[in-house]
């Protein structure tokens, strides 16, 4: 298991090491500069070029990028954004942020997901099984946006309007963090809520379908412990494989939500940085995007094996 | 011996489904004698796994026993609620299913499943419970039980999983168990020594089994009585020598002149003309008749009581009737039914 990991790591630094080459390449090709501003002259934009590097030919830049990466984790400096400030700080401060959302959004939507999906799958073909179905269709097709803006406006807006407390505060507020996020947790947690119950819903259906179940309830054991101990562990394992596509969805989702709710992370960071050119940044916070995915499919890798003892990794490799 | 442990009256099933309700089960009784196998035989769709599952109580949720008995120690299963019912499963009554690959949980060590079962109907420890399990491992023949008791079920053979559900059934020591085509999954070799293990297992402890199949020859091995199940209802039963040296039922002939015939490979092999009654719309008067040639005008009339042949014999035929016309088993098929029969009971007493 362990020289497994190790493998797997390997592995996950090589493709690190290759994306950075890419989103540095790729920068380059972009049109425009940090210093696009129309009241610096030529002659100004030359100096601010000196001062930052910028005037080395591009295999000097890649190589004094690449060491100060690898040995430092220094990306350099924002241009743009907060002029001079190193990025690295900047994200320091901001990512804290965005992964509580994440994981406040990925928690709550995991959890809801299996209650819905159970729910569903105990009362098939009854009314609750239709509304879950219904329920997860439009979570899945609705942007996330929607949600947001739907939430801001009828429970930020219209709700403190009516009754004079602001139950959802519309935008995030540093100083009440668990009040002002329950509004952007819900709506990044949609999606994850709808695919999860989706899943999990057709899976517990053939679960409890089974043999091993029906022979569970042979043994005389309450549906409580059938659900619990039999049906939950084997109809999750396919829900494990959807959530790499989960991250993925909460990590561009979180650019979107932290725009609606004012919320200073790094998906509105990287936002703000595409639209000034501050190209530090956007390296940065592609790569911690990166590291993140990359991370998060080994964890799920570890995840299957914990689950399902069929694909465990074995010592020896038989079996 | 005759002490009888169960007792099955007139069963009545119906499934409801989007056609209308089928009559799974049409009035089926037999009865069971504690320490006897009783084999309960006959075609896909005759009703034969309903019926246990009647007696487990783990019908489908479209079933519905719509009237009938089924006596155990007094108490009528068949008015058992789902709660009621959790305390007779598994502790009273236990069940061999019939696809060992599919019926352990993939994700629990063969230990666990095993010792969940001792756990839900003793009051064990849990250190207890788990000698427990490791006696059973080894009592329906695995080897190394401390190392099996660890693994999961996808690192074991077929033969070894059903050993695995065999441990599971016994672990609460039932008194009846109801064995569901447990070897049709499995290869030939191994389906004789799960066979071997059922009818030492019922020496050591004593159990009465009810044998669901649909191969003779295996009938032949184990039972000491046998049930033969058509459309729902129990047609002919009595013990192992009558069923198979004189069977009475036109159905129960052509059942055991359909077994294959190992010695004259040239001969054609028979199968019963037709296919059973659709049980949405279950026949008036005998439900073999129209696939019998010895069909009566009276079977597409009234259907057939049990007509008794011996003390243990019965069959629902009007041949029986002092006025039918005599007749007896075509002679070939005569000659095939007692061929496979000699064949089927010297296997059977080896």
């Amino acid at each position: 298991m362990i020289k497994y990991i190790g493998r797997r790591l390997a592995i996950a630094i090589v493709t690190l090491l290759t994306i950075l080459t890419l989103l540095f390449v790729l920068l380059e090709f972009m049109p425009g500069s940090p210093f696009n501003d129309e009241k610096l002259s030529d002659s100004q934009k030359e100096i601010l070029y000196e001062k930052y590097g910028l005037d080395q030919p591009l295999p000097v830049r890649y190589k004094t990028f690449m060491i100060n990466v690898i040995t430092k984790g220094d990306f350099g400096v924002s241009y743009a954004i907060e002029k001079n400030a190193e990025v690295s700080k900047i994200i320091d401060k901001r990512l804290p942020l965005s992964i509580r959302f994440g994981l406040q959004a990925l928690i709550l939507g995991s959890v809801v997901g299996v209650i819905l999906a159970s729910i569903a799958a105990l009362n098939r073909n009854t009314i609750w099984d239709t509304m879950t179905t219904a329920f997860s269709v439009l979570g899945i097709s609705i942007p996330s946006y929607v949600f947001a803006l739907g939430l801001s406006y009828f429970l930020g807006y219209k709700l403190t309007k009516a009754t004079g407390v602001s139950y959802f505060p519309m935008t995030f507020d540093l100083y009440k963090p668990f009040k002002s996020s329950i509004l952007p947790t819900i709506a990044l947690s949609m999606f994850v809520i709808a695919t999860v119950a989706r899943f999990m819903r057709t899976e517990l259906v053939e679960v409890l379908g089974s043999d091993y179940v029906l022979l569970a309830e042979a043994k005389g054991l309450n549906s409580k412990k059938i659900i619990f101990r039999h049906a939950m562990r084997n109809a999750l394992i396919p829900v494990v494989t959807v959530l790499g596509p989960l991250t993925v969805s909460l990590m561009t989702g979180s650019l979107v939500i932290e725009r609606v709710f004012g919320i200073p992370g790094i998906g509105d960071l990287l936002v703000t940085a595409i639209s000034v050119n501050d190209f530090n940044i956007i390296i940065a916070v592609s790569f911690y995007y990166s590291i993140f995915y990359i991370l998060m499919q080994l964890f799920i890798d570890i995840l299957y094996g914990i689950i399902d003892p069929r694909i465990r990794v074995s010592k020896g490799g038989q079996s | 011996m005759k002490e009888k442990i169960l007792d099955v009256k007139d069963l009545c099933v119906n499934f409801k489904t989007h056609n209308g309700n089928v009559q799974a089960i049409r009035g089926a009784s037999f009865d069971l004698y504690k320490g006897e196998t009783l084999a309960i035989v006959g075609e896909s769709g005759s009703g034969k796994s309903v019926t246990t599952k009647v007696l487990m109580g783990i019908l489908a949720k479209n079933g519905e026993i719509a009237s009938g008995e089924a006596l155990y120690k007094g108490v009528d299963l068949c008015k058992l609620t789902k709660k009621q019912f959790v305390a007779f499963r598994g502790k009273e009554i236990a069940m061999i299913f019939q696809d060992p690959m599919t019926s352990l949980n993939p994700t629990m060590t063969i230990g666990k499943q095993i010792k969940e079962a001792v756990l839900e109907h003793t009051k064990l420890k849990r250190h207890d419970a788990k000698l427990r399990t490791l006696e059973l491992i080894e009592l329906v023949g695995i080897t190394n039980p401390e190392e099996r008791y660890r693994q999961y079920p996808h690192q074991l053979s077929g033969g070894m999983r059903q050993r695995v559900v065999i441990a599971i059934a016994l672990a609460c020591e039932p008194k009846i168990l109801i064995a569901d085509e447990p070897t049709t999954a499995l290869d030939v070799t191994i389906q004789s020594q799960i066979l071997e293990l059922i009818k030492s297992l019922q020496k050591q402890i004593g159990l009465s089994i009810i044998f669901i199949t649909h191969d003779l020859g295996v009938v032949a091995n184990m039972a000491d009585r046998v049930a033969v199940m058509y459309a729902g209802k129990i047609i002919e039963y009595g013990t192992v020598e009558e069923i198979f040296m004189s069977p009475a039922q036109p159905y129960t002939w052509g059942l055991l002149a359909s077994v294959p015939d190992m010695a004259n490979k040239d001969i054609d092999l028979y199968s019963i003309p037709g296919a059973p009654p659709n049980l949405l719309y279950p026949p008036k008067g005998d439900a073999f008749a129209l696939r019998s040639e010895y069909a009566l005008k009276i079977d597409f009339e009234e259907e057939p009581p049990l007509f008794k042949i011996t003390d243990t014999h019965y069959a629902a035929t009007w041949l029986l009737d002092e006025r039918a016309p005599k007749v007896e088993m075509p002679e070939s098929l005569k000659k095939r039914a007692q061929a496979m029969a000699k064949e089927a009971l010297a296997y059977g007493s080896k």
